[in-house]
């Protein structure tokens, strides 16, 4: 049976099954990594066009390489916000890229709410590569992966996720993604940063990182964003680091095992020490190889593939 | 020329009179009120199983002229009025040039006048060039013809300023209509602060950012022994103020609008920007809150804050779309279907809020179907049901969240002056 979706808005909205396929398929693609020839002909003929509205070189080339691993044609058209100005819109924008014919359309912006609104407007299959504030379902689905990799199992880990968890994209769909699959999931921040009423999503919520990363199997640091201290978000960094932090006196306190994650890019002495960030237990670049295996998973079901196929598919190479 | 609205339901709350009678209308007056009226001069409206009230006023729209004429006119926004049912509508100043000298608002009253159609009342700024900063001309303003003052363009952020507008504007005895909002709060807000926006990822605006104004407006003006009328109220906290202050004696007026008691921020979730307004939409014990404070009598007045916007305003990201969506063809069946039809108000004190408290609060002899008032009169037929299509609206812009909803109650007839301008969705 082939996958239902055309388009990966966000995990809110996934089903655990639909999770599953997705990191299996992930599985039987990072396979061929090891392989010397690492493309399949998966989507040979079709095109995908990664459209950025903000900058991101890394999930770009992220997105980028899975295509192209899957044989497609893939274009990158960043756009930048001046042509906004210029009175062009997000939807002349959209409308001209698809004339280009493509096929799928990964999309990048600041503001939440784009990819939905290209569904509406688009026939291009829609990836979400990140909006705004709202979801980031690759980097969510590359996390799970990760863990899943290390872990053997999501269900029944206990997980904290610390910082920025309001502004956060990848929050969300981490969120999302890690309660659909069992996990014990707490965030710790200043309440500050810490949107209304998030423990409605079914987590814990915490502000002593000390008692919170007690145990912890999976300890997910995300970026903050150094400007937000202007606002009053934080009094400072040095406050920020000292509380929220993570160093290598805090990471003692959970599980002798835990794996420390970080979606990048990183500000190494403010949420992540560098003895943490380069310890045996970090799993930062594990995180970006698999995020390419993701992502190929990602295109080829939407695309229409079938899980079933891929060892047939790898057998053929090209 | 005499009109005769005969077999009619009369519904006239300054009279407190609910009967079937019939209105004779003689240049532009009502020359009496009763039963079976004869007169075989008169041209014959018969308006059986309709509803006769005082012609309904919308106190609060945006028509856009002069500067943005791309949105909305004096003359659409005048036909959008009279399609509504309107036969007055009070204009806010924020247009381009703002309404904060006495050119612009000859040029407004102009305008309204050449239309001839709803009646247009400006409301003048109560700063100048809506800075929140020195107060403008406010006496020559009134004395042109503005009926009203408000910050609506940008609301007053510093409380002296506030405070020698209310001192200044008590000696002409008329309101300021003050839009609640610390925008030191709402900053980048997009959306009410609440779980759905945080699940949306939108900025939220926290209602809090509305009611400490609600209080510090209410506060300053009754310190002054001013008036005040506080615009597009949309949370509990405020309503729970206002009612508050009404009990202390304390002299407040407020609106709402019929979107704070049709939708929740629920509609937001699809990310269609016809959900973005400024106040936004709130959450379900806000619009409990907003029906009780319609029942119990805290909010006197329903206005839609028509606020026209082009697709090239609206069919934009969430975050850069403009606030706001018409209301002047979508206030009378949202009125009827969502209170009325709800048994929140009586139809009675529907036509309260929508003709007499508005009357009263912008200081016009209207709002009443008495001998010798003017004939301004809308005819409802409460029963029709219809769903809302927005390419049916004679404004300029077709921006509403209601479009396919399906409604019961519309205008049957507008009359400004003893004059038909509308009748079953047609100008006249």
């Amino acid at each position: 049976m082939g996958f239902k979706r055309k388009h990966l808005i966000g995990l809110e909205d996934a089903t655990p099954e639909e999770i599953e396929t997705y990191l299996n398929t992930a599985e039987s693609f990072k396979s061929i990594f090891d392989r010397k020839i690492k493309k399949v002909p998966a989507l040979r003929g079709r095109t995908v066009i990664n459209l950025f509205f903000e900058n991101s070189t890394r999930t770009r080339t992220s997105f980028e390489l899975a295509a192209k691993r899957l044989s497609a044609d893939v274009i990158n058209f960043s756009v930048s916000t001046s042509s906004v100005s210029k009175g062009e819109t997000l939807i002349d924008t959209a409308k001209t890229i698809e004339a280009l014919e493509s096929d799928m359309i990964v999309v990048r912006h600041s503001c939440s709410g784009v990819p939905l609104l290209l569904t509406k407007t688009l026939k291009s299959g829609i990836v979400n590569a990140g909006d705004g504030m709202h979801e980031h379902p690759t980097q969510g689905l590359l996390d799970l992966f990760t863990i899943r990799e290390k872990k053997k199992k999501i269900k029944g880990l206990k997980i904290v996720m610390v910082g920025d968890i309001a502004h956060s994209r990848v929050a969300r769909s981490n969120i999302y993604g890690m309660t659909k699959m069992g996990a014990d999931l707490t965030l710790v921040a200043p309440p500050t940063l810490l949107p209304k009423d998030i423990e409605n999503l079914g987590v814990k919520v915490d502000h002593d990182l000390r008692k919170a990363v007690k145990g912890a199997d999976v300890v997910y640091m995300l970026r903050i964003q150094l400007e937000r201290q202007k606002r009053n978000l934080f009094p400072s960094i040095r406050e920020f680091s000292t509380l929220y932090g993570m160093d290598e006196d805090k990471l003692k306190l959970a599980n002798k095992d835990a794996i420390v994650m970080h979606p990048g890019p990183m500000n190494r002495g403010v949420e992540i020490s560098s003895e943490v960030a380069d310890s045996e237990q970090s799993v930062i670049c594990e995180q970006v190889t698999n995020g390419i295996a993701v992502r190929m998973a990602v295109l080829y079901l939407l695309a229409g593939g079938e899980t079933n196929e891929i060892a047939s598919l790898s057998g053929q190479g090209n | 020329m005499k009109l005769l609205l005969s077999a009619g339901r009369v519904i006239d709350p300054a009279n407190k009179i609910d009967d079937f009678l019939d209105i004779l209308i003689e240049d532009g007056k009502i020359v009496k009120v009763a039963k079976d009226i004869k007169d075989k001069t008169a041209k014959v409206e018969n308006l059986k199983g309709k509803v006769i009230v005082p012609g309904l006023i919308d106190m609060h729209v945006h028509l856009r002229e002069p500067g943005f004429e791309y949105k909305e006119t004096i003359a659409t926004g005048a036909r959008s009025a009279v399609m509504g049912g309107f036969t007055s509508v009070a204009c806010m100043p924020n247009t381009e040039p703002v309404m904060d000298n006495t050119a612009v608002v000859e040029l407004v009253i102009s305008k309204g006048k050449k239309e001839n159609l709803a009646n247009v009342f400006p409301i003048a700024s109560v700063s100048k060039h809506a800075k929140g900063e020195e107060i403008s001309d406010i006496g020559m303003l009134l004395n042109s013809g503005a009926v009203a003052l408000s910050d609506d363009a940008a609301p007053l952020m510093n409380a002296e300023v506030m405070r020698r507008a209310f001192e200044y504007t008590k000696q002409f005895n008329v309101s300021i209509i003050t839009h609640c909002e610390d925008k030191n709060m709402t900053i980048d807000g997009v959306m009410n602060e609440s779980f759905n926006s945080t699940t949306l990822g939108l900025r939220g605006m926290a209602s809090v950012a509305e009611s400490l104004m609600v209080y510090r407006n209410i506060a300053i003006a009754n310190y002054m022994g001013a008036l005040v009328h506080i615009a597009h109220v949309s949370c509990k906290e405020s309503v729970e103020i206002i009612r508050w202050a009404k009990k202390q004696g304390m002299k407040v007026t407020c609106e709402t609008a019929p979107h704070y008691f049709t939708l929740t921020d629920e509609a937001v979730k699809t990310y269609d920007t016809n959900t973005k307004m400024n106040p936004p939409l709130r959450g379900a014990e806000d619009v409990k809150a907003i029906k009780a404070g319609l029942k119990d009598g805290t909010i006197d007045c329903i206005a839609s804050d028509h606020a026209p916007h082009g697709r090239i305003d609206k069919e934009l990201e969430y975050n850069y779309a403009s606030f706001g969506i018409v209301g002047l063809e979508t206030m009378v069946p949202l009125t009827l279907t969502e209170l009325v039809d709800k048994k929140i108000l009586t139809l009675e004190q529907a036509v309260e809020k929508l003709s007499v408290m508005p009357a009263k609060v912008l200081g016009l002899k209207k709002g009443t179907l008495s001998v010798g008032a003017d004939a301004d009169i809308t005819v409802l037929d409460i029963e029709k049901k219809y769903n809302v299509d927005v390419n049916k609206f004679e404004s300029k812009s077709k921006n509403s969240p209601f479009n396919g909803k399906s409604v019961k109650g519309a205008a049957f007839m507008t009359i400004v002056g003893g004059e038909i301008k509308m009748k079953e969705g047609k100008i006249l």
